[in-house]
């Protein structure tokens, strides 16, 4: 029953419709589909954001502006002195070395670390001759660890120039005359002895028992060894198995004094067939000793 | 019969879309209220039906994850009056439910009171080719009862085989596998007036939901308030809504008659405010508050204060006495149980086994309605609540959702109806593919 008594102020608005309009129906329930909810929570506000960025950086000035700022920040991390690199300490060489790694890395100290291409400078100092392997470390307290370890020179090359020194593997080290050498070096000469620089070693090994008879080795026509004693005689060594035809030589030399005696040259070339060069003057003792023979003979 | 057939397994099928789906709606039109239940179904299987273990009315395969009520506008006699108005206090419920359950609720199974029920009980006999019975024996036998003249303008709401018997043995739940020559059957048949459902079609689309399946209101009710051996052995349940009376009785755990009595509380709201002469919202306060069945000493003493806000000073300051009140309740709620008497008479209940009746509904809180009850209906009646389901709120657990719970358990146990077997070969038109594979089946 409406009420009839006339009422002061304002008139209260009659009740409220909990109907929900159709509406509001409709987006209730879409929005309690998942897939409508997750496009709208996820799918939309990414897209905001992607093209917010978009159209802020579709104009290139905005793109320079804030590449040259990410450079300037980057620039000043990098500039901290945390990361900053004072002294290069090259350790495993020979001071002469030390100097040349140093001059060829040529750094203008102090740098950033960020700067350092450790991978580049190790590949430039093992571009060195006299370098064998390089390791550079970066190590706290702005120190530039370079690691070097050197060739060590086995033996001295003459060649046509200069005498040269080799090491191991063949590889040239240094001219023999910007070198102190600790002790004496086994000579080779000719060409290509660098190529078979193992082979050598092992001949000057097995020539050990000729001690300080032997002057050196000469790389024959790049295919074999001849072994020259200091008195300037030979022993020519086939190109196959030389060392078994030393260790002959050696033998003979033992057994009978083959290289006491007055010859030139001994061949092994054809190691089925030795042959003795003689001294003129021993072939012709050989010869008046063969004469006196015949001459005995004759009668 | 043919369309109902496929429109009802239609919406079986929605049912089953979604369950798979897991989250269906539940929604009790009453003429009080709408109520609204958004379950949520487990996809395990743990709780089907195996030997010696019933379905549990299949309450333990869902949640109840959201729950809404609203009151009820523009339904009259617990059928659909006006369309906008009902519209809107289903989205109302609805809206309320979906936001509860933080979930869009696409399907909906609805139940309502009204709509003139009407039962039938319905025989059907075939003799077995076989001689055992199969799943299109059962759907032929089903196929074979007669249907009798139900009028026009009304539309089948529950067609339940209740009782299978083969050759002389009867009262066989099950006879799939079973061994005879004659197997008929018994089928309750519930029919509504059309229009009925087809208001209530329009409302729902009008909603944009989908109808997983239509119930009536007094068939839930007993589903959810009976206990087992109620169901069992034989009992009435009695469902006094806002504007409808159902009552529906159970035998062998199957349905076999609902009726529906057009008055319910309201009417006893509307009788106080013509006897008192107050706003009908006070008139339901009044009886909610201060109502009864039974008068004593006291309540004459008891003067309740009638404020009204109509200026006439002697008619605002009106006190009644609680007896008073209680003396305009009484005989409308007599003259609903009187009713509900005579149609359970019509009915043959008094030739039951057991002739349990059990109160439910909104309207059977009013106290001391047991004792008044037990004069007329007989002396084995007791209050009933509905079953207690899991997440189902406190405050929806009252015997004014007995309907509501009920339609729950309908929903996630549907007893078998005609239209969940296989529509048997002959019935198909003639020509048709269907039939032609249908046949193809059935006999090799």
């Amino acid at each position: 029953m409406r009420p009839l008594i006339a009422r002061r102020g304002p008139v209260p608005l009659p009740p409220r419709d909990p109907a929900p309009s159709i509406w509001s129906y409709r987006f209730q329930r879409l929005w309690l589909t998942p897939l409508f909810r997750r496009l709208m929570r996820v799918g939309l506000p990414a897209f905001a954001v992607v093209l917010v960025i978009g159209w802020y950086f579709s104009d290139p000035a905005h793109w320079r502006g804030v590449t040259d700022q990410m450079a300037e920040m980057r620039r000043e991390i990098e500039n901290r002195p945390e990361f900053r690199v004072n002294l290069m300490n090259v350790r495993g060489a020979s001071p002469q070395l030390a100097q040349e790694v140093r001059q060829t890395l040529a750094l203008d100290l102090p740098l950033s670390s960020f700067d350092l291409d450790l991978d580049q400078l190790r590949e430039t100092v093992e571009e060195l001759p006299a370098v064998a392997r390089a390791e550079l470390r970066i190590l706290s307290g702005g120190y530039l660890a370079v690691e070097v370890e050197e060739r060590v020179p086995v033996l001295i090359w003459q060649t046509r120039a200069a005498p040269v020194l080799l090491d191991a593997d063949g590889q040239f080290v240094a001219p023999l005359a910007h070198r102190q050498l600790p002790g004496p070096l086994p000579q080779v000469a000719g060409e290509g002895a660098d190529a078979a620089v193992p082979e050598a070693l092992a001949l000057l090994e097995a020539a050990a028992p000729l001690g300080d008879r032997l002057r050196g080795l000469v790389r024959m026509g790049e295919r074999r060894w001849d072994v020259v004693l200091r008195d300037g005689r030979r022993i020519l060594l086939p190109s196959d198995d030389p060392i078994a035809a030393l260790d002959r030589v050696l033998a003979l030399d033992e057994a009978q004094d083959l290289l006491g005696r007055d010859v030139i040259r001994v061949d092994m070339r054809n190691p089925a067939r030795p042959n003795v060069q003689l001294s003129p003057a021993a072939l012709a003792e050989l010869r008046r000793m063969r004469g006196l023979d015949q001459g005995d003979g004759n009668g | 019969m043919s369309m109902l057939y496929h429109s009802q397994r239609a919406m079986r099928a929605k049912r089953q879309e979604a369950m798979r789906r897991g989250v269906i709606a539940v929604l009790d039109i009453g003429s009080h209220k709408i109520a609204c239940l958004v379950l949520r179904f487990d996809s395990s299987d743990e709780f089907r039906p195996s030997d010696g273990v019933g379905a549990m009315a299949g309450q333990s395969s869902f949640r109840v994850v959201g729950a809404a009520t609203t009151r009820s506008r523009g339904v009259k006699f617990g059928e659909i009056d006006t369309m906008q108005e009902t519209e809107r206090a289903i989205r109302t419920a609805l809206q309320g439910a979906q936001k509860m359950a933080a979930a869009r609720v696409d399907h909906v199974i609805v139940s309502f009171a009204g709509a003139r029920p009407r039962s039938y009980g319905l025989t059907g006999e075939v003799s077995l080719q076989t001689g055992t019975v199969g799943d299109c024996d059962v759907a032929q036998v089903l196929a074979a009862c007669d249907v009798p003249d139900f009028g026009e303008g009304r539309e089948v709401l529950h067609a339940q085989p209740v009782n299978f018997a083969l050759d002389h043995r009867t009262g066989l739940n099950d006879p799939r596998g079973q061994v005879g020559n004659r197997l008929s059957t018994d089928m309750h048949l519930l029919t509504i007036d059309a229009h009925a459902i087809e208001h209530l079609l329009y409302c729902v689309k009008r909603c944009d939901l989908e109808l997983a399946g239509v119930a009536s209101s007094p068939y839930v009710a007993g589903i959810s308030s009976l206990v087992e051996d109620e169901q069992e052995l034989g009992a009435a349940c009695i469902d006094m809504g806002g504007g409808a009376t159902g009552l529906s009785i159970f035998i062998k755990k199957h349905m076999i008659f609902a009726d529906t009595v057009r008055m319910g509380g309201d009417h006893v709201t509307a009788d106080i405010s013509q006897a008192l002469q107050i706003p009908l919202n006070d008139a339901e306060r009044l009886k909610t508050r201060f109502g009864g069945v039974v008068a004593t000493g006291m309540d004459d003493r008891e003067m309740i204060e009638l404020e009204g806000d109509t200026g006439d000073w002697h008619h605002d300051r009106r006190a009644v006495s609680r007896a008073e009140l209680i003396g305009v309740i009484r005989p409308r709620v007599e003259e609903i149980l009187e009713e509900v008497r005579a149609r359970l008479d019509a009915a043959g209940f008094e030739h039951l086994p057991s002739q349990r009746i059990v109160l439910t509904g909104g309207a059977s809180q009013l106290p001391g309605l047991d004792g008044l009850a037990s004069k007329i209906l007989g002396n084995q009646v007791r209050l009933g609540r509905p079953l207690r389901v899991q997440g189902l709120p406190q405050s929806a657990c009252g015997p004014a959702f007995a309907a509501s719970v009920g339609l729950s358990l309908f929903a996630a146990y549907p007893q078998d109806e005609w239209w969940d077997f296989e529509m048997p070969a002959d019935r198909y038109p003639a020509r048709s593919l269907k039939r032609a594979v249908k046949w193809f089946r059935d006999n090799w």
